[in-house]
């Protein structure tokens, strides 16, 4: 077996300081989504098998375990194969995370099983992901599954879609095949919002497209998958965005060396941030300006910066006293986040809770925990149809659907579909602190409701 | 590629066209955010410090989240009495130097006392569980940082970043909740506590750039040096106090360095000439073994040999 891409041997020490500009190793997240049996564990063993990312006593076991299960070759699949409490017990932790690099990005890969449990499972990967890997048999076509598939990498907001069209092989390499796919699948993309859909013919199996051009399929002259996600623009650009930094803690050393130093320490969740912007403190609604932006250095002494941007953690200085805690974002004061009481947003149901009207909760949304109670569930997503309709009995484990939730308190947030940081919340059982449900907030009412 | 310039000289630049972040400013952002959600939500946080890369490199990263303040978590090690010299003068140099408070657990007192009972191998690295629980419980230490990364081993790559435990420190993975987002859900009744692995995403080539770029101290087994070995399992052991050699093993000097730091009597020393970070970074990249593959005995005892650790209140 050969390959084309070096592995990652290049020593880049000391090659760059946060906020200097993109030294070219960069990372990509995304998910991974297919059906049972569309080859995805094969394609994912064979990303990482031909990126040289699995290493000797890893190939050694899987052949192994392969040799006793009576087969010829290694079968790849088992590297991504589960735990024995999943097997013993037939259930599937929802995500596994595979890491693979080359000389230009490494990837943080969600592996979501494609099984009963999907919508849990992929709403789980896909929502750190940038990018999703959906999986089609060639012989098969898009399923119900690749609609799922879909539906839910619109809902979770990923950008770019990858599609690998498995299995070629076993179609002859027919590219008529390929095309009647992935006609039917972007135009299912489309329709779910998803406007950067990559279509790559593949065999998992043999190798064909996944790392190494194939010589099966001269009439495809597109990039193999890899290449492909070697060039997917990774993250949103943080300069067109508004400025949200949710508060996570408040540093103050009163040391003698720091006697009155007091900072907010953060994320940016999105935009860029300079001394002298002028913010709001949500929900107080102050507003003040930045002071100073500080990140430590190595030897644990801190400086100060000229500009921060998402996803960096950074600690703010503001010019005035106020009081600000954990659970506040600092926003952009000219383009602030929604203050609201009543929140409607579209959630996946996580746990095995059904969700139904007038349930008391925890929203968690940022670094902010509030008391919510369902007012409404307005009504369950129909992934078949994508028609919504009504949801009288509440919504079950992997339903998905839109809720109405009236909160105790103020709360700063987003349209989930401009910021995906700050329009995302959790809903988390008060009683066993489990999470329930994960939630992507619709643009917010800003007129307050009566709270609780 | 050029050389990066000191934070401070950043404002003489020109405005950067794009904002992009390197992939290990990318995890230190998501590390540094992982221990301020912690600091934030949990009453008595603790970080696992064995001297260890992944520990240093944690304490590390602590420091600079909450900076200018001093590091607002103690240390917690437990010491299985097999300890390299080198490693524990490393633990002490450090806990000076942060001027932390460090907790250690003995294994030694319980075997001295008969709570647990020596292993017929003499390995005491699965000796820990119980000790690393009464520290964890007598304290009341409700988040307990450790150095974990998924890519360590199968078990691990279905590890949360927040991993909730019973009393018994049991990981049931029916109980684990799905993470979403950055929103890390911690919420823990009386008697639970969770376990956080801040480098959940990295790789093992990822710890050691950032060593290199960050210029941060290990000890120093982690270079090449010459040592007393013998043989046994494939794996180079130390001899020492623990039961190593036996009669028939013969000790040789040979040139070597340690890609984890555990127990001495099983972790193995890899041969090896790397003597600075520069070589081991070149020379992990081009390993075609895992870390734990190379070095750790006890993760060779069965295929699920961590995830039956994992569910016993194990790191």
């Amino acid at each position: 077996m050969t390959t084309t891409l070096p592995v990652t041997t290049h020593a880049t020490t000391r090659s760059s300081t946060a906020g200097a500009p993109a030294a070219g190793h960069d990372l990509l997240r995304l998910a991974t989504a297919g059906s049972v049996d569309d080859g995805k564990s094969t394609l994912v063993g064979r990303l990482l098998y031909d990126t040289k990312s699995v290493l000797t006593d890893q190939l050694d076991a899987v052949e192994r375990v392969s040799r006793d299960r009576g087969l010829e070759a290694a079968d790849l699949a088992l590297l991504t194969d589960g735990l024995r409490a999943e097997r013993e017990q037939g259930i599937t932790i929802d995500v596994a995370y595979r890491y693979f690099s080359t000389a230009t990005r490494s990837y943080v890969l969600a592996d979501t099983p494609g099984h009963v449990q999907y919508t849990r499972n992929m709403v789980t990967g896909a929502s750190t992901a940038e990018l999703a890997l959906i999986l089609v048999d060639a012989r098969h076509g898009v399923v119900e599954q690749t609609r799922r598939h879909l539906a839910v990498t619109g809902l979770l907001g990923v950008r770019h879609v990858a599609l690998a069209v498995n299995k070629m092989d076993l179609v002859g390499w027919d590219a008529e095949v390929f095309g009647d796919i992935v006609g039917e699948f972007a135009r299912l993309a489309s329709r779910f919002g998803i406007e950067d859909v990559a279509a790559v013919p593949v065999s998992a199996l043999l190798g064909d497209n996944v790392v190494d051009p194939s010589a099966n399929t001269p009439w495809y002259a597109g990039p193999t998958l890899l290449e492909h996600l070697e060039s997917v623009p990774v993250g949103t650009d943080p300069a067109v965005e508004p400025l949200r930094f949710p508060v996570q803690y408040v540093v103050r050393p009163r040391t003698a060396e720091h006697p009155d130093y007091r900072g907010y320490a953060g994320r940016l969740a999105s935009g860029v941030v300079r001394p002298g912007d002028e913010v709001v403190v949500l929900p107080s609604g102050r507003r003040t300006t930045v002071l100073g932006i500080d990140r430590a250095a190595s030897d644990g002494t801190v400086h100060e910066h000229e500009v921060a941007f998402a996803p960096q953690s950074v600690v703010l200085r503001l010019a005035d006293d106020i009081d600000i805690s954990r659970g506040d974002v600092i926003a952009a004061a000219d383009r602030p986040s929604t203050l609201t009481r009543s929140l409607t947003g579209t959630v996946a149901v996580l746990a095995e809770r059904t969700l139904r009207n007038r349930d008391r909760l925890l929203l968690r949304v940022g670094t902010r925990t509030v008391r919510a109670i369902v007012d409404d569930v307005v009504d369950q997503l129909d992934i078949e149809s994508m028609e919504q309709r009504p949801a009288p009995d509440g919504l079950s484990l992997n339903a998905i659907g839109r809720v109405r939730l009236r909160l105790a308190e103020d709360v700063a947030v987003d349209d989930y579909r401009e910021l995906r940081r700050s329009g995302a919340f959790l809903l988390i059982d008060e009683a066993d602190g489990s999470t329930l449900a994960a939630g992507m907030a619709e643009a917010p009412d800003r007129s307050a409701g009566e709270g609780i | 590629m050029t050389q990066a310039l000191p934070a401070e000289t950043l404002r003489k630049e020109v405005e950067p066209p794009t904002y992009v972040l390197d992939h290990l400013d990318h995890l230190e952002s998501e590390a540094i955010h992982i221990f301020r959600e912690v600091a934030g939500e949990f009453e008595r946080p603790v970080i696992l410090f064995s001297g260890g890369k992944d520990s240093v490199v944690m304490v590390h990263l602590a420091r600079k989240a909450f900076a200018p303040a001093p590091l607002p978590f103690p240390l917690l090690h437990v010491d299985t009495g097999h300890n390299f010299p080198e490693v524990l003068a490393y633990r002490d140099a450090t806990v000076e130097r942060l001027g932390a408070r460090l907790v250690v657990a003995h294994v030694q007192d319980y075997l001295d006392d008969g709570r647990l009972r020596e292993r017929p191998d003499g390995t005491r690295n699965p000796l820990q569980t119980v000790p690393l629980l009464d520290a964890i419980e007598g304290n009341r230490f409700d988040a307990v940082f450790g150095g974990g990364r998924r890519d360590e081993e199968k078990a691990r790559a279905k590890e949360r970043v927040f991993s909730l435990r019973d009393a018994f420190g049991a990981w049931d993975p029916r109980r684990q909740r799905p993470e979403l987002w950055d929103l890390y859900n911690g919420r823990h009744t009386a008697g639970e506590h969770v376990r956080v692995f801040p480098l959940s995403n990295w790789t093992e080539l990822d710890v050691w750039r950032y060593i290199a770029r960050e210029e941060i101290e290990l000890p120093e087994i982690y270079y090449a040096h010459e040592r007393e070995v013998f043989q046994r399992d494939g794996m180079w052991l130390t001899a020492g106090e623990w039961g190593g050699p036996r009669a028939a093993e013969a000790t040789e000097t040979r040139l070597v360095r340690y890609r984890t730091v555990g127990d001495m009597s099983c972790t193995g020393a890899v041969e090896s000439d790397a003597a600075d970070v520069d070589a081991v970074i070149l020379e992990v990249a081009a390993s075609r073994l895992t870390e734990r593959g190379a070095t750790r005995a006890d993760d060779r005892l069965s295929e699920a040999a961590m995830e039956d650790r994992k569910r016993q209140g194990y790191f």
